[in-house]
């Protein structure tokens, strides 16, 4: 058998699949973070919190509709996402013109509010939620047996990506949202509805979050407190990244997932702070983020 | 001015007499800790401008190292308490360097980041108790002054923290403190004036965490742990909450908005924990919306203009 550093090279090419499954949930809850910092200069606590509350509308749905995956896959952002519109109704648009870091304050205190609610509904002990039935069972890769659930997973995450960043970068509609954040006044002036474009931007960042939420629900146990210390691994991807860029945000998520799989077998009592370790070298190297310009 | 004058006197007349009066003073000493971890976090936020979203991590750091220092080392008290300031102060010198690199937003999440390394640290390290913390506390003796009684442990650290309170008012004054606000007002004059800013936003970095230090000493000292939840996220919010609520940038709101969230929670603590965190997100949300300056900035701006129209 062949032998990498003394580790045989099944393990960690089992170790790289794992961490690639991880890297997709933080390349989706980054890119979320990434387009609405990118289009609104908001930067979103309540990611993780929003990041829960898919899971839990999946949860719910379940248990009181009978809503299956497939069909959870596409409510659970919609909902979500509608709340989200709300929110920015209610509250983020009255931050219009002010320091981004009351964006900031607001959006952790909403991220709070969404917490414990989520509690007092749901309690804190983990539920969970099972594997849809077309995707059960594993493949053999020949170094590994991987579960087909989690394949999905990165398949799907790598679709969602490249469709947002097609989307935002390569498309009237995304062409449109980029003008809104260069000179909402001047686009306003061509008879486009700019405060609805805002609001749905933030919508469709938070959806992301959700879509994450109801991938991430079979695999893991289903907490209210489930976003709120992924939230801040993912600020260090953003980070690292370099804020507003999109392909930054997806390219260092899966990358850094990666790493963290190969601090798992290198050094197992450093992989949930290895991305913060990454993030300090970063910012010594290269302050504006890898994929930065500033 | 005589206002506030009276203000403080009434205050100071009321923490001198607390105990007299009835007050729990495990409960009057948790609070004046915590309001001198936010006075701490305001000579960065409200004098400095910047808003830095780990501070618990030097908080709970300098807990653990007294804790640690007390139980596992049978160090003195005031020599724990310093070392636990020395600590903190060493990693406000590593973590301020590399957060001020960045400025706003990005400062604030990179402080965020590595206050969550240091919770993993404190998390896994193996003197720190894991989950459990460290208990069982002691609190010594002081210049051959027991301190064992509530009473006595409640004069000393009312004594700390007014030494505290003065000491960041005579450095907001200070050449110095007018320098930082320079640099948060218009920071390329302050380039174009010669002032190499980074030097004086690490040194006030460094001076928030150490003195944020000291608060998480002083505060295991007191209830006798040091525990997960003293360099927890919630703590770093908790923080910015009390500041934020009382006033940022003037002296006496940290010390407002520490009253009232600690004798909030005192309160609330009958009530589930998922509500209590609803109404400390509620509390930012109308406090971002509706009154930006907090309590005590709000009143000052209220009786400014008062006295502006009776003037005119």
């Amino acid at each position: 058998m062949t032998a990498v550093f003394g580790i045989p090279v099944t393990v960690l090419l089992g170790q790289l699949m794992l961490g690639l499954v991880n890297g997709s949930f933080y390349a989706l809850l980054s890119l979320g973070l990434a387009v609405i910092f990118g289009l609104m200069g908001i930067v979103n606590f309540a990611h993780g919190a929003f990041y829960a509350l898919g899971a839990f509308v999946a949860l719910f749905g379940a248990a009181q509709f009978g809503i299956n995956y497939w069909e959870a896959l596409v409510l659970a952002p919609l909902a979500v996402g509608l709340i989200g519109v709300v929110a920015e109704r209610l509250f983020l648009r009255r931050l219009h013109g002010l320091d981004p870091l009351y964006g900031l304050l607001m959006t952790f205190g909403l991220a709070l509010v969404i917490e414990g609610l989520l509690h007092q509904a749901f309690g804190s002990s983990g539920q969970s939620y099972p594997v849809p039935h077309a995707l059960m069972g594993a493949v053999n890769l020949g170094f590994m047996i991987l579960p087909i659930y989690r394949a999905w997973v990165i398949v799907v995450s790598v679709v969602v990506c490249g469709t947002t960043w097609f989307v935002i970068e390569r498309t009237r509609l995304g062409a449109t949202l980029r003008a809104a954040k260069e000179n909402a006044p001047l686009l306003q002036a061509f008879g486009v509805n700019v405060p609805f474009l805002v609001a749905a931007t933030y919508g469709g960042g938070v959806a992301l979050a959700a879509l994450a939420g109801v991938l991430s629900a079979p695999i893991i146990l289903v907490t209210p407190a489930m976003g709120s210390s992924l939230v801040i691994v993912v600020f260090a991807v953003v980070v690292i990244g370099g804020m507003g860029s999109i392909l930054g945000a997806v390219v260092s998520g899966l990358a850094l997932g990666v790493i963290e799989g190969f601090t798992k077998i290198i050094y197992p009592e450093a992989s949930n702070i290895v991305v913060f370790v990454i993030m300090a070298l970063v910012l010594v190297l290269r302050p504006a983020g890898l994929f930065g310009k500033e | 001015m005589r206002a506030t004058a009276v203000f403080y006197f009434l205050v100071g007349l009321f923490a001198l007499c607390a105990p007299v009066l009835g007050i729990y003073p495990v409960f009057m000493m948790k609070l004046l800790c915590l309001a001198m971890f936010a006075c701490a976090f305001n000579l960065l936020l409200g004098f400095s401008g910047m808003l830095s979203f780990g501070h618990a991590a030097f908080f709970g750091a300098s807990a653990y190292a007294t804790a640690w220092l007390v139980t596992a080392h049978n160090w003195g008290t005031a020599a724990a308490v310093l070392a636990g300031m020395a600590v903190s102060a060493v990693l406000g010198l590593i973590i301020g360097a590399l957060a001020i690199r960045r400025r706003g937003i990005y400062f604030a999440m990179i402080t965020l980041a590595l206050a969550q390394l240091i919770y993993f640290v404190c998390l896994e390290a193996p003197f720190t108790g894991g989950e459990n913390g460290l208990q069982g506390v002691p609190r010594g003796s002081l210049l051959g002054w027991q301190l064992k009684s509530d009473l006595a442990m409640y004069y000393l650290v009312l004594a700390i923290f007014v030494a505290v309170f003065l000491f960041i008012r005579r450095v907001a004054h200070s050449p110095f403190g007018q320098v930082l606000k320079a640099i948060r007002e218009n920071e390329p004059r302050a380039i174009s004036l010669g002032y190499d800013i980074n030097r004086y936003r690490l040194l006030a970095f460094v001076l928030s965490a150490t003195l944020a230090g000291l608060a998480g000493s002083l505060k295991a000292l007191v209830l006798g742990f040091a525990t997960l939840s003293d360099v927890l996220q919630a703590t770093s919010g908790e923080v910015i909450l009390m500041t934020l609520l009382g006033g940022t940038g003037t002296f006496a709101g940290p010390v407002v908005g520490a009253a009232i969230v600690v004798t909030l929670e005192e309160y609330l603590s009958d009530l589930a924990r998922g509500w209590v965190t609803v109404v400390v997100g509620a509390i930012f949300v109308a406090c971002v919306l509706t009154f930006r300056r907090g309590i005590v900035g709000e009143l000052h701006a209220a009786v400014t203009q008062l006295k502006f129209h009776r003037r005119s």
